[in-house]
């Protein structure tokens, strides 16, 4: 029985495939290649505006993100896309305890620690909206996509590092092989064909979400509306749209 | 005016160098850059298409369960209801594309120890070991269904 | 991270531990500078009629050059993609800071510093296409653009021109490395950099090093040539080196005593850096060595009356320290304000390399590289004036 659904699946995604070529083919006879990129597969850019929820509360550190951003986007090793650092707060805010061994790719050594407040934050591109490595490209190798996603051209950046330079959180980084700036994409090859990030899929408590926040079906809606939610660094006023609930003063 | 203008020939000669140089420059530029550049904003919009083009590597959830029917009825049921396959099993995309490319069973101990190993920073409604303490050197799944992780 | 990693101290975003920006750009600031200071050093005598300077006009100009076409190589090699570069021309980005170092570049390459030493030289240049012999003869002759009139007209022209471009080249200049001060003072994520002092900073401190350059390529030129060195000429140039001096120190200082008093949250974090991984580099060279003691030495060399004989070796020695105060400077703005973490958290340290492409090898051969360039360019267009010619 599984078989024959195998069958019907390795088909269906065949036929798909195939149609989808034979789409590509024939706009290619007409001339008219991605006349609008914006609509193939039927994903239409402007209707989406992509983010990130994460529940602080939910995180357990076990670097499930980590990993599955590595294998999904083949980061370098040494490199993060996505990381998780673990706080351990004493009663001096301003002096937090922080670690992230390899990010967090192998989880944590157990901390042992008594009577202190500590939780894990996950990281990543916080996709802003007014990026500041967006604004410092000299060349335009950087950019918010329509649908809200910063992303690089791999073919066009310089690597000048001005935008690694830029970012306050830290995300991008250069790739030791290609030489050009790299972060986290939110796994736009993913996201733009209805499945949610490899972080997301692997999470498993749920903790960071994939948003659409203009699909008002999209539970981030409520998310926003029913928790205290903040950004990193707020004061650097970048339009972040990774949203944090539960997140402690400590954090940096 | 017309003596200043000769006199000044030598000047005139450089502004038509500087012109000549300007005009190649924006000839340059008009061959070299996109067509398309700057359709959505100051970048080149085929980037959109190669950020696209990557391959899939994790197959998402709804591939799993149109085989695996009957794990994930069993999953459904206990307290791993809501993690995905692929967190434990890890990516399998090309499994999907080709269900003989069959995968590895995932090392249990590890698995397990990544969310369930003590620690002071992970939230209280995790359940929560230390290992050396709690397994007396056994796996896991000799007392735990990873599936339907309930005492049995 | 840190386990892995002894550079690293207390914790870095993971992404945070390799320097992104190396030695070579520390070289960048630090060449524009002298170039904008050396210009404005030769506009002192066009414009402002200084004529105490005038044996220094055309060398500061051919230094000023020499130095402009080094500029960009060190970007250049630090580039992941070189050959991309000119991206930077055909889609320039107009939010970017360093986009329109292309254009300043330039604008200040060609519309200023070339068409002023043109204008200065065309008389000799005509001369020589005529007395000059071989491949000299045939640069000349492209130079002249084949136009020979040497009419009293024309030449007034040329004065008229080359006056109106260096009125023009002051606020270029001050634009050129003004700006070079915006690519670090406009990056809001790192408070080191970030400051609306950064560009006039940056400004005084070209000054005082195109000041203090011109006057040490003065000194050894006329040495080697064994042509007599105007006092009156290295008085003046220490004066003003002296003077634009004072400003720069009052303004770093504005800007220390700023970030103290208002003690934002990035300051414990910068204070430990400055006195432990940045403190030879930013207390003791530039500060101590770089700032303090050439500036006493000014002073005594103002309030004093030296022997000729001593002013010249103090000039040298505080000419000396100046260059390497502020080199200095550069490397603690470009290198510090890479060694600490974001989080403020934690701190990395630079290890220099020596023979790869951003090693100390390179930046020594791009150091050394104007000054070859120069050599050629003096045999070119002889920048040279005798006790005679200056008087006349």
């Amino acid at each position: 029985m599984p078989a024959t659904r195998r069958e019907l699946l390795e088909h269906a995604t065949r036929f798909i495939v195939m149609s989808g070529a034979a789409a590509a083919a024939f706009d290619a006879m007409q001339g008219t290649v991605s006349a609008d990129a914006a609509t193939t597969n039927d994903y239409k850019m402007a209707d989406h505006w992509w983010g990130m929820t994460i529940d602080v509360e939910r995180c357990i550190g076990c670097g499930n993100c980590v990993r599955a951003c590595a294998k999904e986007n083949n980061v370098p090793e040494g490199y993060f896309r996505t990381w998780v650092e673990r706080y351990q707060v004493g009663e001096d805010m301003e002096r937090p305890e922080v670690d992230s061994p390899k990010g967090a790719m192998e989880g944590f050594p157990p901390s042992d620690k008594k009577d202190i407040k500590a939780f894990f934050i996950p990281k990543l591109c916080n996709h802003c909206s007014d990026s500041p490595c967006v604004q410092v490209c000299p060349v335009g190798a950087t950019f918010v996509s329509p649908d809200g996603v910063v992303l690089v051209d791999q073919s066009y950046c310089i690597g000048c590092r001005y935008c690694v330079q830029a970012c306050p959180y830290g995300c991008r980084f250069i790739h030791p092989e290609t030489q050009v700036a790299e972060k986290c994409t939110l796994c736009y090859h993913r996201i733009t064909k209805g499945l949610t990030t490899a972080c997301c899929e692997a999470c498993p408590t749920q903790a960071r979400k994939l948003a659409d926040l203009k699909d008002p079906k999209d539970a981030v809606h409520e998310f926003l509306r029913n928790n205290t939610v903040q950004v990193l660094k707020p004061q650097m006023a970048t339009k972040s749209k990774t949203y944090y609930k539960g997140l402690d003063g400590s954090v940096r | 005016m017309k003596d200043t203008f000769r006199e000044a020939s030598h000047l005139v000669r450089l502004v038509v160098v500087l012109a000549v140089a300007i005009v190649a420059f924006l000839g340059l530029r008009g061959a070299v850059v996109p067509k398309d550049f700057g359709q959505y904003g100051h970048y080149r919009p085929g980037a959109l298409e190669d950020s696209r083009a990557k391959p899939i590597v994790f197959a998402g959830q709804q591939d799993c369960v149109v085989c695996h029917e009957d794990q994930a009825k069993a999953r459904d049921s206990g307290r791993h209801a809501r993690i995905t396959c692929e967190a434990c099993h890890g990516p399998q995309a090309k499994h999907v594309e080709d269900p003989s490319n069959k995968p590895k069973l995932p090392q249990v101990s590890a698995i397990c120890t990544n969310c369930h190993e003590k620690d002071v920073a992970k939230p209280k409604w995790l359940p929560q070991q230390v290992t050396k303490d709690h397994a007396n050197g056994m796996e896991c799944n000799s007392c735990h269904k990873p599936h339907a992780p309930k005492m049995g | 991270m840190h386990e892995m990693n002894p550079a690293v101290q207390g914790f870095m975003y993971p992404n945070e531990v390799e320097l992104q920006w190396s030695v070579l750009i520390v070289l960048y600031p630090y060449i524009t500078g002298l170039v904008a200071g050396a210009f404005i050093l030769a506009s002192l005598e066009r414009v402002f009629r200084v004529e105490a300077v005038k044996p220094t006009y055309r060398l500061a100009l051919l230094t000023a050059l020499a130095f402009l076409l080094v500029a960009p190589l060190p970007l250049q090699l630090h580039l992941g993609h070189p050959e991309r570069s000119l991206e930077m021309y055909l889609t320039p980005h107009s939010t970017s800071a360093m986009a329109m170092f292309g254009f300043v570049y330039l604008w200040y390459l060609m519309v200023v510093l070339l068409l002023e030493i043109y204008l200065d030289y065309r008389a000799d240049i005509v001369r020589m296409a005529g007395e000059s012999t071989g491949l000299k003869r045939l640069i000349y002759r492209a130079l002249t653009l084949g136009s020979y009139n040497m009419s009293a007209a024309s030449r007034r022209i040329d004065d008229r021109v080359g006056y109106i471009v260096t009125v023009i080249g002051i606020p270029s200049a001050f634009l050129l490395h003004g700006y070079v001060g915006f690519i670090f003072g406009s990056i809001k994520a790192n408070p080191w950099w970030s400051t609306p002092l950064m560009p006039i900073v940056f400004l005084f401190s070209a000054m005082v090093s195109g000041i203090a350059a011109v006057l040490l390529i003065y000194m050894v030129t006329y040495r080697l040539k064994g042509l007599a060195i105007e006092m009156s000429c290295l008085d003046t140039i220490a004066k003003y080196l002296f003077y634009a001096f004072v400003i720069d120190f009052s303004l770093e200082m504005l800007d220390l005593i700023h970030r103290i008093y208002e003690a934002d949250e990035s300051f414990k974090s910068l204070d430990f850096m400055v006195h432990t991984h940045l403190y030879v580099p930013h207390i003791v060279l530039q500060i101590g060595l770089g700032t303090i003691v050439p500036l006493v030495i000014l002073a005594l060399t103002q309030i004093m009356t030296l022997e000729e004989r001593w002013r010249r070796r103090l000039y040298v020695v505080a000419a000396s320290l100046t260059l390497v105060g502020i080199f200095a400077m550069r490397w603690n703005v470009v290198i510090g304000g890479q060694l600490f973490s974001k989080s403020f958290l934690g701190y990395t340290s630079y290890k220099m390399e020596f023979a790869t492409r951003e090693g100390l090898l390179t930046a020594i051969v791009l150091m050394l590289l104007p000054f070859a360039i120069l050599a050629v360019l003096v045999k070119l267009l002889p920048p040279w004036v005798s006790k005679q010619q200056a008087e006349a």
